[in-house]
């Protein structure tokens, strides 16, 4: 790799289409489409007796109304179950249009078709379904109470419980010298992508195929499931993921029943069809995620080591499982973190409620199992009288134990084994980071000004860039231009930029040259998609085996017309040369002539291959045995296991003593992704995640009530963090190769949202006091701990030494410096 | 059940554009549908998020709160119209690039247009400022931390240009 374009801030090439209007989203296509709206469930649970369309067939423009009664053969069957797993003995999925119940509020229950969108959601306001309300199981302990059912057939509940363990950890409990028992709450959030879903489907009559535009994370499988549902041949079935607006997870799922109903109506009507998701629909219609309740068991000695961890984990999937126990599995294997515990048990009860579906949304079941763990590690802290971070380096697993074999089986079905790693030294690069330990001097000083200001940490293991496979296709043309494909999509990261790096680099061509197309099953047709922090890693090795391929095949080419030995040749700038000497050179568009031997000359670049013109001896064939024609080839990466990326949070936040205001003064992160494509890139999926978990914990919640309605599905009421509620986030980076793929790299995509509520979690605590074991935190909830600790004086935690005991004068700044934005004079 | 239609007349990016719309037609969907500007984005239709926002005579106005025919005779400036009329980003457009202050992008046309105003309102900003004054729009992907560098970064390139905010984007400027 001679160029310097790997590793670089190299600047996107997305955002010059981006920054001037001329993305293409999925509601920017098909201006001349028609329409499509849904009748969805106002109920949580409720028997559908009848549905009277009459009204509706006055509206000026209606096309077509649908029930699930109208959908014929496999388009109405129950959606598949995407991730069986054996535990999940209870999977159910819903019905493309509801059929006799409805479990959640937001589920489809008819499809109406119009001229535009404006006369659809006319003609859907006119559809009078009738409903026999049965009783709604909502919130965690309901179901597990299970007084009443949300599937008739699934007894408690329960759809899996699953069970994870190494060693005997009850035991190891019992015999540890300390124990502690505790319950850790986590609430609803969701992905909420400022574009939701939406679909838009063209039937070609003639030639009897069908293109769907849909905004996902998986248009390979998103085309599987079209053409699985309308008995078409994948091959009569193009899948093209536009711009994408955000997905953060909630795009992974598929098919959506709008990616089944919208591309099946469009074959029967012959006519264009698109579905835009409105955003009330994407809060009652789409997926949310988080979500959990969490005893903790654990046992431990006197320097904090745990011995034994038992964990019980109450996780809330929904009303359907389409996505499988993808979460709890995440949760329960990568609690574990950068620690080596004595023994382990996890036990996971997913259950049903009458609430929307609860599938992956960035960190995907990990902000969950990191803050278990965290708020454990502080809980033993603060019972034993020692640092927390003491307590985290007592228990880490040490840079010479790589491979660690955590063993437990990861959710990708294969050994958790971690690849490589240095945690004690991104918590030293974190303690430092934050001014950790000359914190104790800062908290006297604000003391003495009347401000209540705390520290926290948090520390993370993160498995990314899960297989089975992705695949890259790299093709040289005669012009010289490189055209990159793979079938993976992408959800704004910046793909595009990163892959032509990788490609520019391994090619040795001007990146301006390189041309990538992600998402479109035109061009490449076998991918897996956008999550877990795998796209980098899996897009991106594949794309460079692809590259090596061809510049194997340029090499061997060029040697041949220079008459030179294919090891003394390199590329610079897109043309081949004989190492050190410029003057022996031929560009690769003339490689690329030369590689696709012709009968007909169509200009005169390409009169260099007919076949009067190349010099293959005539005993051989025009094309070498093995050999094929172009200057392409195909690469797929499948790794063996996942990688392992890690990281450490800290922050410093601020709690106001009269109105439990909670404010983060700083936010610190030390990353570690193994080898960075593009740093810029790299650090912005930062700052992203870390917002997000922000939002998660002070702000963002799913509030239903007790009949299953959800109070605050809109923007005005779900309170995303804007600027002003964001800190600002200093990052630093280590750099930890991966010894598991040709570039070394680690995913990096949902790094940042990870560990923020344990972080947060651990600063509040520091600065009340007051034992924090339920996020988000709003200052409502604050003051209610505030609250129940004045009565109950188990809430306080055990006054030892703090954070920065140690020498302190380190942070010399003072608290002025950390000051929020609302105290600089806003 | 039929519906009475309206015609009317506005600028749109210097342009003179006519349409015939119903009374209820959003602005937002005038843009984007009528006159197939896509650029200006609908993120929430209740005017919290501000992916719609355009200018409208100079100020930020969310579109997708505005009827097309309260539009009718006003000048209106998308995030097509922002770039100079030979293409050339303006200085806010290039500081979103330069600081990668945009990931997905389907945010990026209303903090274009926010931001335009409020550097014309408010040439240097402090970051107070800049945090105030970009507080309407929502963002998913960036933390917004690139975002209020975009803002600072937009605002020393129009004082080296010595140009104001809104060169390009006034009534001369080409779609």
């Amino acid at each position: 790799m001679g160029t310097r374009v790997f590793g670089e801030p190299v600047r996107r090439r997305e955002d010059a289409r981006l920054l001037t209007g001329r993305g293409r989203y999925l509601d920017d296509l098909g201006r001349d489409a028609l329409a499509a709206a849904f009748v969805r469930s106002p109920h949580a649970h409720a028997r559908i007796t009848g549905i009277d369309v009459s009204d509706a067939l006055d509206v000026d423009g209606l096309v077509a109304v649908y029930t699930w009664e109208d959908l014929p053969g496999r388009v109405g069957e129950p959606l598949p179950l995407l991730i069986p797993h054996p535990a999940l003995t209870h999977g159910r999925t819903g019905y493309p249009l509801a059929r006799d119940v409805v479990r959640h509020v937001g589920e489809p229950v008819a499809m109406v078709v119009a001229r535009d969108r404006y006369l659809a959601e006319d003609a859907a306001e006119r559809i009078r379904v009738e409903y026999e309300p049965l009783p709604a199981v909502v919130g965690i302990e309901n179901a597990e109470r299970a007084d009443h059912l949300v599937h008739d057939d699934v007894p408690g509940n329960v759809g899996a419980v699953l069970l994870q363990e190494t060693g005997d950890a009850a035991a190891a409990i019992d015999a540890a010298p300390h124990t502690l028992e505790f319950r850790l709450s986590i609430e609803r959030s969701a992905s909420t992508p400022l574009e939701g879903r939406g679909v838009y489907a063209r039937w070609d009559a003639d030639d009897g195929s069908l293109r769907v535009y849909s905004s996902t994370q998986a248009s390979t499988s998103v085309r599987a499931a079209i053409a699985a549902r309308l008995g078409l041949p994948n091959g009569k079935v193009e899948v093209v993921a536009p711009d994408v607006g955000g997905g953060f997870g909630v795009k992974i799922v598929h098919p959506w029943p709008e990616e089944v109903l919208v591309p099946w109506a469009a074959r029967l009507l012959d006519r264009e069809i698109k579905w835009t998701e409105d955003r009330r629909e994407h809060f009652v219609a789409a997926a949310h995620e988080r979500g959990q309740l969490q005893d903790v068991r654990v046992g431990f000695d006197d320097a904090g080591r745990v011995l034994g961890l038992d964990v019980r984990i109450l996780h809330d999937h929904g009303a359907y499982t389409p996505y499988g126990i993808i979460i709890p599995i995440v949760t329960s294997t990568q609690l574990l973190g950068p620690y080596k515990i004595g023994a382990y048990r996890a036990e996971v009860v997913s259950l049903y409620t009458n609430t929307l579906i609860v599938t992956p949304y960035r960190g995907a079941g990990r902000p969950q199992g990191v803050f278990c763990m965290e708020r454990t590690m502080d809980r033993i802290a603060r019972h034993l009288g020692l640092d927390r971070a003491d307590v985290r380096f007592a228990n880490f697993i040490q840079p010479d134990e790589f491979p660690y074999d955590q063993g437990l089986t990861f959710q990708d079905g294969r050994p958790l084994i971690y690849d490589s790693g240095d945690y004690p030294e991104l918590l030293r690069k974190v303690r430092e980071l934050i001014g950790w330990d000359g914190f104790e001097a800062e908290r006297k000083a604000a003391a003495r000004r009347g401000r209540r200001i705390g520290i926290g940490l948090g520390v993370y293991v993160e498995g990314t860039g899960v297989g089975p496979y992705e695949g890259g296709h790299v093709e040289i043309d005669t012009a010289g231009r490189v055209h990159v494909s793979t079938g993976l999509t992408s959800q704004g990261q910046g793909h595009e930029t990163v892959f032509a790096q990788i490609a520019a680099a391994e090619l040795g061509v001007p990146i301006r040259d390189v041309h990538v197309t992600t998402g479109d099953t035109r061009r490449f047709g076998y991918a897996v998609g956008t999550f877990a922090s795998r796209a980098a890693v899996m897009s991106g090795n594949a794309i460079a085996l692809a590259c090596r391929k061809v510049r194997d095949k340029a090499l061997r080419i060029a040697g041949e017309a220079l008459e030179a030995d294919p090891r003394d040749l390199d590329i610079t700038d897109g043309v081949v040369h004989v190492r050190g000497d410029t003057s022996a050179s031929v560009p690769l568009r003339t490689v690329a002539v030369l590689s696709n031997p012709l009968r007909y000359a169509f200009d005169a670049e390409t009169a260099a291959a007919t076949q009067f013109a190349v010099g293959r001896p005539a005993t051989e064939p025009p094309v070498a045995e093995g050999d094929e024609p172009g200057l392409e080839g195909r690469g797929y990466y499948s790794p063996v296991r996942s990688t392992f990326a890690a990281g450490a949070h800290a922050a410093i936040v601020e709690t106001d003593p009269d109105t439990a205001e909670i404010a983060i003064l700083r936010y610190a992160v030390v990353h570690d992704c193994g080898r960075l494509v593009n740093p810029m890139v790299v650090e912005g999926q930062i700052h992203g995640g870390v917002a997000q978990g922000v939002g998660g914990a002070l702000y963002e919640r799913m509030v239903y009530d007790e009949s299953g309605q959800l109070l605050n599905a809109s923007f005005m009421d779900f309170l995303m963090p804007y600027a002003t509620e964001v800190p600002r986030i200093e990052t630093d980076h280590l750099e930890t190769p991966s010894p598991l793929n040709p570039l070394g790299i680690k995913g990096a995509g949902e790094a940042g949202v990870i560990p923020v509520s344990a972080v947060v979690a651990s600063a509040v605590e520091d600065a009340e006091g007051l034992r924090v074991e339920a996020m988000p935190l709003s200052p409502d909830a604050l003051y209610e701990l505030r609250e129940r600790a004045s009565e109950d004086p188990g809430l306080r935690v055990r006054e030892g030494p703090r954070a920065g005991a140690g020498p302190g004068g380190q942070f010399a700044a003072g608290v002025s410096g950390a000051l929020p934005p609302s105290e600089r004079g806003r | 059940m039929m519906e009475e239609f309206h015609d009317i007349a506005l600028t749109v990016n210097g342009v003179h554009r006519t349409a015939r719309v119903p009374a209820r037609r959003l602005l937002s969907d005038l843009l984007r549908h009528d006159l197939g500007l896509t650029g200006t984005h609908v993120g929430c239709e209740h005017g919290v998020c501000g992916c719609c926002t355009v200018l409208m005579d100079g100020d930020p106005v969310r579109s997708c709160l505005t009827f097309a025919v309260t539009a009718a005779g006003h000048d209106v400036t998308t995030v097509e119209g922002l770039a100079a009329p030979d293409g050339t980003p303006s200085p806010v457009q290039r500081a979103f690039r330069e600081c990668h202050g945009l990931q997905c992008g389907f945010c990026t046309p209303g903090f274009l247009c926010t931001v335009t105003a409020l550097l014309r309102e408010t040439p240097r900003p402090t970051e107070d400022e800049v945090l105030e004054g970009i507080s309407g729009n929502l963002c998913r992907c960036t933390g917004y931390q690139n975002i209020v560098k975009s803002v600072h970064r937009a605002a020393e390139l129009l004082a080296e240009a010595g140009v104001d905010a809104d060169a390009g984007a006034g009534p001369e400027g080409e779609a």
